[in-house]
């Protein structure tokens, strides 16, 4: 009877084993925006039907993504900071870079809007009229698109946050949800990309306060990383996705997905400087 | 409150429903964390009984060391298979990360040294208890250890279960190792995570309950068949 246990475990571990083996797969490194937002449960079958090649993503800030695109642990990066980008390009790790499309940053916070920012449409006053308040802003801290665009704004606003920090200024670093729990947590200002923010359930008092800003604008980027440096990179499928992100049928995908008949991304490959 | 009653009903909805997603996150939890219980037991269960039987120099800094490895976080686990499965890593060109194979070795990884240093403390219990017995039918330490292992295989379930137990809850290793990628490394640790992480706290809180029952059920089957062999005496 004992045995028999031990051969149903062995069993198991049998089915385990075989796990390769079915279409061609590629790996894409991507954020968790587009991951959380939805926007790949939505496109990635579309492109798997018509191409018969299966995305595997894995969703991470932008940083820790185009780290994965470093070390050759993927075959496609798909991402949203355009410097950290063009860097990745310029130190041969994968490239060219295309433009695929673009979204917004939205600025977050309690209803009760402490810092009477809301309304407003210009992003770097609000930063300012925040650290002014002292009001609690949570901030990534984990080196992601939307966090490199935060401190740009902070930056623009000539605020040194670092003087802020444990006080009225706290890094989380974590992912824009964990973030976005934490600032409903604390009744917190909060910059959280429009998609992550949109299909976001655990608002409580949070809600959008400053939008439409120019300075809030956010670009998505995709790359191939670079088969010479890492040889097992499945360069013909991953630039299949990347052609297939830019043409009409991609495009038309990603300007398909509606949260709430909202639309999402806004595809913008053939924008020049994109 | 509101939240964990409808949590309750969310879960009875998913596993009625029989979501063709969800039983694949199960099923890929229940294969990962199985095979990780059978590698670690191949390597532990030996390992702790050779610790129970056997004295040699270094056996107490040996006991110490497994003892401390229960302890070790997953996430630094996963971090270590990470940087080794890594393309750019000692073992990458084996392509294994991001791949249900590297959710197995963390696990295996983590669980191995409790399932050694768990039999060991068992084991040597019962080694006390039959020393004599077993060395009168001339026995060396050494071939004791299949006996005492065949011998306490009722008390080695319960040391099973726990080693399953630690695998099934654990997500700061898979997660770092397996990628969290839909319908291929996802389980339901991670589903949890990413649920969370979107804030729909009830569905992540439902996928709880279902993994609750999952791990329920395993420690019920476990528990049935144990009780069967000793009841017949096998």
């Amino acid at each position: 009877m004992f045995r028999r246990l031990f051969l149903g475990l062995g069993l198991a571990m049998a089915t385990a084993l075989p796990l390769a083996a079915q279409t061609q797969s590629i790996t894409v490194s991507s954020t968790t925006s587009t991951e959380q937002s939805g926007l790949f449960g939505h496109i990635l079958p579309i492109f798997t039907q018509s191409t018969d090649i299966a995305v595997r993503v894995v969703a991470l800030g932008t940083g820790q993504a185009l780290d994965v695109g470093r070390r050759g642990d993927a075959d496609v990066v798909f991402v949203h900071d355009k410097d950290a980008e063009e860097r990745f390009v310029a130190e041969g790790f994968g490239g060219p870079r295309r433009a695929v499309m673009f979204n917004d940053f939205v600025i977050v916070g309690p209803a009760g809007d402490p810092a009477r920012v809301n309304g407003l449409r210009d992003s770097v006053e609000a930063l300012r009229r925040i650290a002014a308040a002292r009001a609690p802003f949570i901030s990534r801290g984990d080196r992601s698109g939307t966090h490199a665009a935060e401190l740009r704004l902070w930056q623009q606003a000539g605020i040194d946050v670092a003087t802020g920090r444990g006080a009225w200024y706290r890094e989380v670093g974590q992912g824009m949800g964990p973030a976005l729990n934490t600032a409903a947590a604390q009744n917190a200002y909060i910059l959280a990309d429009r998609g992550t923010w949109l299909a976001f359930r655990n608002r409580q008092e949070l809600r959008i306060v400053t939008e439409g800003d120019e300075r809030l604008f956010n670009q998505y980027g995709v790359m191939l990383v670079n088969p010479q440096r890492h040889a097992h990179v499945k360069a013909e499928a991953g630039q299949r996705f990347i052609d297939w992100l830019v043409s009409p049928a991609g495009q038309e995908a990603i300007a398909g997905y509606k949260i709430n008949g909202e639309q999402l991304f806004f595809p913008n490959a053939n924008r020049p400087g994109a | 409150m509101q939240d964990i009653g409808s949590a309750f009903a969310l879960a009875f909805g998913l596993i009625l429903s029989g979501d063709d997603g969800l039983a694949r996150i199960v099923g890929l939890s229940l294969r990962v964390s199985l095979t990780a219980v059978g590698i670690a037991a191949l390597v532990g269960l030996p390992l702790g009984a050779l610790l129970a039987v056997a004295r040699f120099p270094g056996r107490q800094a040996l006991v110490v060391a497994l003892n401390a490895l229960m302890g070790l976080p997953p996430v630094v686990a996963g971090l270590v298979i990470y940087i080794a499965l890594s393309r750019s890593g000692p073992f990458g060109s084996l392509g294994l990360l991001f791949t249900p194979t590297a959710m197995v070795i963390a696990q295996a990884v983590l669980i191995a040294p409790i399932l050694a240093a768990l039999s060991r403390q068992v084991l040597e219990a019962m080694w006390d208890e039959y020393a004599e017995q077993l060395r009168s039918f001339g026995a060396g330490s050494w071939r004791a250890v299949p006996t005492l292992l065949w011998d306490g295989r009722f008390l080695l379930t319960t040391v099973l279960l726990a080693g399953f137990g630690r695998a099934s809850a654990e997500v700061g290793a898979v997660m770092v190792v397996g990628g969290n990628i839909e319908g291929f490394t996802r389980v339901m640790t991670t589903a949890i995570a990413l649920e969370t992480s979107k804030g729909d706290l009830p569905l992540a809180l439902a996928l709880g309950v279902v993994l609750m029952a999952i791990v329920l059920g395993v420690n019920a089957l476990a528990q049935g068949l144990r009780d069967l062999a000793a009841r017949r005496g096998a």
